[in-house]
């Protein structure tokens, strides 16, 4: 069943958005919020940080996923076995950690030599944002790069051998058949890790990387209330995660494959 | 066009063969699948290749396009001869790669399972190596191509993917994806093989109609009412060596060895 036959309309449908502008109802009715104007526009910047954040790690996570998961796929073994190892150890060890090495240990190893401390590059690299990005960009090749792995690997070598047939260089090849079949086998992988990217990012969050959910934790911190904060950020998250889904559906129906 | 090379003309001087493949061996592991096949299409053949499942047929018209790499043996195309060298293993790799990828293009393969690209539409595949290899303009290419499909009957497929096609329906795009090359020879690879029983016509169809145009084509084959109806040399390739040969009329009512008689027996 495609798409276009499932509609909002549908009986039990109607009764679940009934049910969810009921809830929504009674918390603004029922509940404090007007703290709310005072941070909204912060608010706005900290979900502005988020997708930034989000969108470059997973931009340049993938561009590493490319080449991690060819190497494994069809590199020599000093290739694919380094690739391996990246995957394994990303893949096997907690974000929370990675992004702590990274920004306590490795930032506090710069600030020992006074010639990083002196250079023009020590106010990016004093600040808590480059490390965060890393650690998001790495974590998200990591795991793509074993998705693209799969991927790679699953593209029919008929279809590649046509390339070859036809005349294609190793590149054209590349460029025109493998990679674009290898993406669009992916996809559906790739749309859940990137929402799980999406909420990894409050991470950052622990090494003072002001995104949206810093800025619920600070509403908390200054108003004392609990749940209203929350739900708001639970509502925020779900928004972009259905926003994040519907793009990448819309990317999928672009090439039906059966079976592909 | 490089100039005739040692070796590569037989007969006529002006126009060296089509295809000519001399002593060709390929082995896979301890198994020798082709022990030194020589054979000869002219310009306008038709060639059927004919033989049992592991007689190395679809071995031989793979090693021509270098699909297959062969273990020994040289493969020459209208007098250019693809440059090997040794692979330091025993066996031949392209010298050249250039070279190889310019006789690619004027060598167009059918596949048994199709190989279509699945991500790209019908025109699209036909037009991808015109375009991306040859560097022929796009409009062109459209226009070319809204010609051929027109010749194989999928002018309202254009716009399809290849999945939502039958097989029949792929094989035919295959085959003027390969027409879009303006090859000067065509290899088909058990075209019907992977297709329903009632497809099967719809695509001999299509490959007669372009045999009658005078195309160069080298067609390995398990139709065996087909083969003798649109080839004008039939080769018979047993165990690796081919057994027998020659006009189809010959080869179909006389035939001399004892394998053939055996094989004709079987499969008609």
């Amino acid at each position: 069943m495609g798409p276009e036959l499932r509609s909002w309309k549908e009986p039990h449908r109607l009764v679940l958005i009934g049910i969810g502008i009921g809830i929504i109802l009674l918390a603004a009715v029922t509940m404090r919020w007007d703290w709310l104007p005072r941070y909204s526009w912060r608010l706005v910047e900290g979900v502005g940080t988020t997708l930034w954040l989000l969108f470059l790690t997973s931009v340049m996570g993938f561009m590493l996923a490319v080449p991690l998961g060819i190497a494994q796929a069809a590199g020599p073994w000093w290739l694919a076995g380094p690739a391996r190892a990246f995957c394994t150890v990303i893949r096997g060890t907690p974000l929370l950690l990675q992004l702590w090495l990274l920004y306590y240990g490795l930032g506090s190893l710069f600030a020992q030599y006074p010639e990083i401390r002196d250079s023009w590059a020590w106010p990016y690299l004093r600040s808590a944002w480059p490390y965060g990005v890393l650690a998001l960009t790495l974590s998200f090749a990591g795991y793509e790069g074993e998705v693209m792995r799969g991927a790679f690997a699953g593209v029919p070598k008929g279809e590649l051998e046509a390339g070859r047939a036809y005349g294609m260089s190793p590149w054209t090849s590349f460029r025109r058949i493998w990679l674009p079949r290898a993406i669009h086998r992916a996809l559906p992988t790739l749309a859940g890790e990137t929402v799980l990217q999406l909420k990894a990012t409050p991470l950052v969050a622990t090494i003072t990387v002001v995104d949206v959910y810093a800025i619920i934790s600070r509403v908390r911190q200054d108003t004392y209330l609990t749940y209203e904060p929350l739900l708001l950020l639970a509502l925020i998250y779900m928004m972009l995660t259905g926003v994040l889904v519907m793009a990448f559906r819309w990317l999928e129906a672009k090439v039906p494959v059966k079976g592909g | 066009m490089s100039s005739p090379q040692p070796g590569a003309e037989t007969g006529d001087y002006q126009t060296p063969p089509a295809v000519q493949v001399a002593d060709l061996h390929k082995t896979f592991g301890d198994l020798e699948v082709l022990k030194g096949v020589s054979l000869t299409a002219k310009t306008g053949d038709v060639v059927a290749i004919i033989g049992g499942s592991g007689s190395g047929k679809s071995t031989m018209l793979r090693c021509i396009n270098m699909l297959e790499l062969p273990t020994q043996g040289a493969i020459s195309i209208k007098g250019e001869t693809i440059d090997m060298k040794s692979d330091g293993r025993g066996g031949l790799q392209p010298a050249n790669a250039g070279q190889l990828r310019r006789i690619r293009t004027r060598l167009a393969m059918v596949f048994q399972s199709f190989n279509l690209w699945q991500h790209m539409t019908v025109m699209g595949n036909i037009i991808e190596a015109p375009v991306q290899v040859m560097g022929v303009p796009r409009d062109e290419a459209i226009a070319r191509a809204e010609k051929l499909l027109d010749r194989v009957g999928l002018s309202d497929k254009r716009d399809v993917y290849p999945a939502f096609l039958s097989g029949g329906q792929q094989q035919r795009a295959a085959i003027a994806r390969a027409l879009a090359v303006e090859p000067e020879v065509m290899l088909f690879d058990e075209p019907t093989s992977a297709l329903d029983p009632e497809l099967v016509g719809e695509v001999l169809a299509v490959i007669a109609d372009l045999a009658r145009e005078g195309r160069t084509m080298l067609l390995v084959t398990h139709e065996m009412k087909f083969a003798r109806e649109v080839a004008n040399h039939v080769v018979f390739l047993a165990g690796g060596v081919i057994e027998e040969e020659g006009p189809p009329d010959v080869v179909y009512s006389a035939p001399k060895s004892e394998r053939l008689q055996k094989f004709l027996a079987t499969v008609q």
